[in-house]
C-alpha cells in the first residue's frame, strides 16, 4: 500500500479538525497549572513535584485523544477498505501512530518548557525532562492505540481503555520522572533513560503488528 | 449502451463469449457463516469465474451482508474453504467515506488504496465532477453514495471481483442507469460482481440466489 497517500489522508483528517488535538494539549496545560494553585507556591516542592506531575498529564491527555484513535473510521467503514485482503493493516497502523504522535505528542513536548518555567525547573531538569517525555510520548501513542483497537466498537470503551493503559504505561511513568527526580537528587539518570529507550524500542518492534491484529479483530466482530 | 438479455439459469449469468477460457475468481466449498454462533448459512457452494452476474436476495437478517463480508474475506468463515483468485472491491454497509474528506481527496485515495491511478472520467461516469471539492459531510445520501460508487468506474487492470452490499441504494432513475450500465460492462469485461440487494433492476441481466430457501 502507498505509505505516503496514507499519511497524506491522515495529516488531511487531522487538520479538518484541530480541536481534536488542541483540547488535550488545553487540558495538560490547565490540569498542570493547577498543582501550583492547589499546592502553594514554595519553589523548592514545586521543583520536587514537577516531573511527576508533567509526566502524570502527559500521560492522561494522551488517553484523553488516544481512544477515539480508529473510531470514525471504523464506523464509516473506511476501516473495511484498509483491512480488505490482502492488505496488511501495518501500514495504516504507523501512518496513524506517526499522525498521532506529530498531532498530540510534539505539541505536548513544545508546550512542556513553559510549564516547566512555571514549576521552576532548571536547565538542566528541562532538558532531561523533554528527553524523557520525547522517549515516553511515542510509547504512550503505541500503547494507547492498541488499546483503541482492542476496545474498538464496544460500549464504554473509553473507560476500558483507561484501565487498560494506565497499568501499562505505569513502567514508563516511573523511569520517565524518575530520572528528573534522580537527578534533581544528585543521583545518576543513565539507568532510567536506558530503561525507558528500552521500552520505546520493545513498543515500536512489537506493538504495530499486535494494534494490526486487533484491528482486524474489530473489523471481524 | 444498450442491456444485454439474459441467457441460461447457472450459479451466474455469464458475459463472456464460450470460445474464451473462463478465468476462476472466487470459489466457495461447503462455506458456513455464523453471527454470534448463530449459524446464517450453511453449505454454500459458490464459483465465480470472469463474467459472473450474481443477485443475492433473501429477507432481513438472514445473513447476506455478513456472507458477502465473509466473502471479502473481512470475516472468517465458520467452516468451509473460500478461496479468491482476484483482487476485490468490496462495498460494504458503511460506505467508508469519510465525512471531512472532500469528494475529490476520498476518490484519489480510493483508487490509490486499490493500485488504480485516480482518472477523473470516473467521477464524470456518476455525475460528480461539480461536486468534486465539496466536503462529503454536505452531501445528500444519494451524491454520497455516487462518491462512494465512483473508484467502481476506474479502469481496471485485470479481471476484478466486485461485492457490493445495497449498491443501488437511495440513487436516483439516472443513478441506477449509470450503476447498471458499470455493472454490465464489468461482467462483459471480464469481471465478476455479486451484489446484495432487494431491489429489482429492470435490464440487469444476472443470476440470483435466494440465502433463505
Amino acid at each position: 500500500m502507498n505509505g505516503s497517500a496514507l499519511l497524506m489522508r491522515e495529516a488531511r483528517l487531522a487538520g479538518r479538525s484541530p480541536q481534536e488535538a488542541l483540547l488535550p494539549l488545553a487540558f495538560f496545560v490547565l490540569a498542570a497549572a493547577l498543582f501550583p494553585l492547589g499546592i502553594g507556591p514554595e519553589p523548592e516542592r514545586l521543583r520536587e513535584i514537577a516531573p511527576g506531575v508533567l509526566w502524570v498529564g502527559a500521560l492522561l491527555a494522551a488517553l484523553l485523544s488516544l481512544h477515539t484513535l480508529f473510531d470514525a473510521d471504523h464506523r464509516s467503514g473506511a476501516l473495511d477498505q484498509l483491512l480488505l485482503p490482502p492488505r496488511s493493516g501495518l501500514p495504516l497502523v504507523w501512518a496513524k501512530l506517526a499522525l498521532h504522535w506529530l498531532s498530540h505528542g510534539l505539541p505536548l513536548l513544545l508546550t512542556a518548557p513553559l510549564l516547566a518555567l512555571m514549576f521552576g525547573l532548571n536547565a538542566a531538569d528541562l532538558g532531561l525532562l523533554l528527553l524523557t517525555l520525547l522517549l515516553g510520548t511515542p510509547l504512550l501513542s503505541l500503547l494507547g492505540a492498541l488499546a483503541a483497537a482492542l476496545t474498538l466498537g464496544l460500549r464504554h470503551a473509553a473507560l476500558l481503555n483507561l484501565l487498560l493503559v494506565l497499568p501499562l504505561a505505569v513502567p514508563a511513568l516511573i523511569f520517565g520522572s524518575g530520572a528528573v527526580a534522580a537527578q534533581q537528587a544528585g543521583l545518576p539518570v543513565q539507568g532510567h533513560v536506558s530503561l525507558l529507550a528500552a521500552l520505546l524500542l520493545l513498543g515500536l518492534l512489537g506493538l504495530p503488528p499486535a494494534i494490526a491484529a486487533a484491528l482486524r479483530i474489530a473489523v471481524a466482530s | 449502451m444498450p442491456l444485454m438479455h439474459c441467457k441460461g439459469k447457472g450459479a451466474a449469468i455469464r458475459h463472456t463469449g464460450a470460445a474464451m477460457p473462463t478465468q476462476l475468481l472466487l470459489e466457495a466449498q461447503d462455506l458456513r457463516v455464523e453471527r454470534s454462533g448463530r449459524p446464517l448459512v450453511e453449505g454454500l457452494d459458490l464459483r465465480l469465474a470472469a463474467g459472473d452476474a450474481l443477485w443475492l436476495r433473501g429477507r432481513n437478517g438472514c445473513g447476506k451482508s455478513t456472507l458477502l463480508r465473509t466473502l471479502a474475506g473481512l470475516r472468517a468463515p465458520a467452516a468451509g474453504r473460500l478461496t479468491r483468485h482476484a483482487p476485490l472491491r468490496y462495498l460494504g454497509h458503511a460506505r467508508g467515506l469519510r465525512d471531512e474528506l472532500t469528494v475529490q481527496e476520498q476518490f484519489e485515495f480510493s483508487a490509490q488504496l486499490a493500485g488504480l491511478r485516480p482518472d477523473a472520467a470516473a467521477l464524470r461516469h456518476f455525475g460528480l465532477q461539480r461536486l468534486a471539492r465539496r466536503p462529503l459531510r454536505c452531501l445528500s445520501a444519494g451524491q454520497r453514495q455516487r462518491a462512494a460508487l465512483a473508484p467502481l468506474a476506474l479502469p481496471q487492470q485485470q479481471a476484478t471481483l466486485w461485492l457490493l452490499d445495497e449498491p443501488f441504494d437511495a440513487l436516483d432513475p439516472e443513478g441506477v442507469q449509470q450503476l447498471a450500465e458499470l455493472l454490465q460492462a464489468h461482467a462483459a469485461a471480464g469481471g465478476a460482481w455479486v451484489a446484495v440487494s432487494h431491489q429489482a433492476v429492470p435490464g440487469l441481466c444476472a443470476a440470483e440466489r435466494r440465502l433463505d430457501a
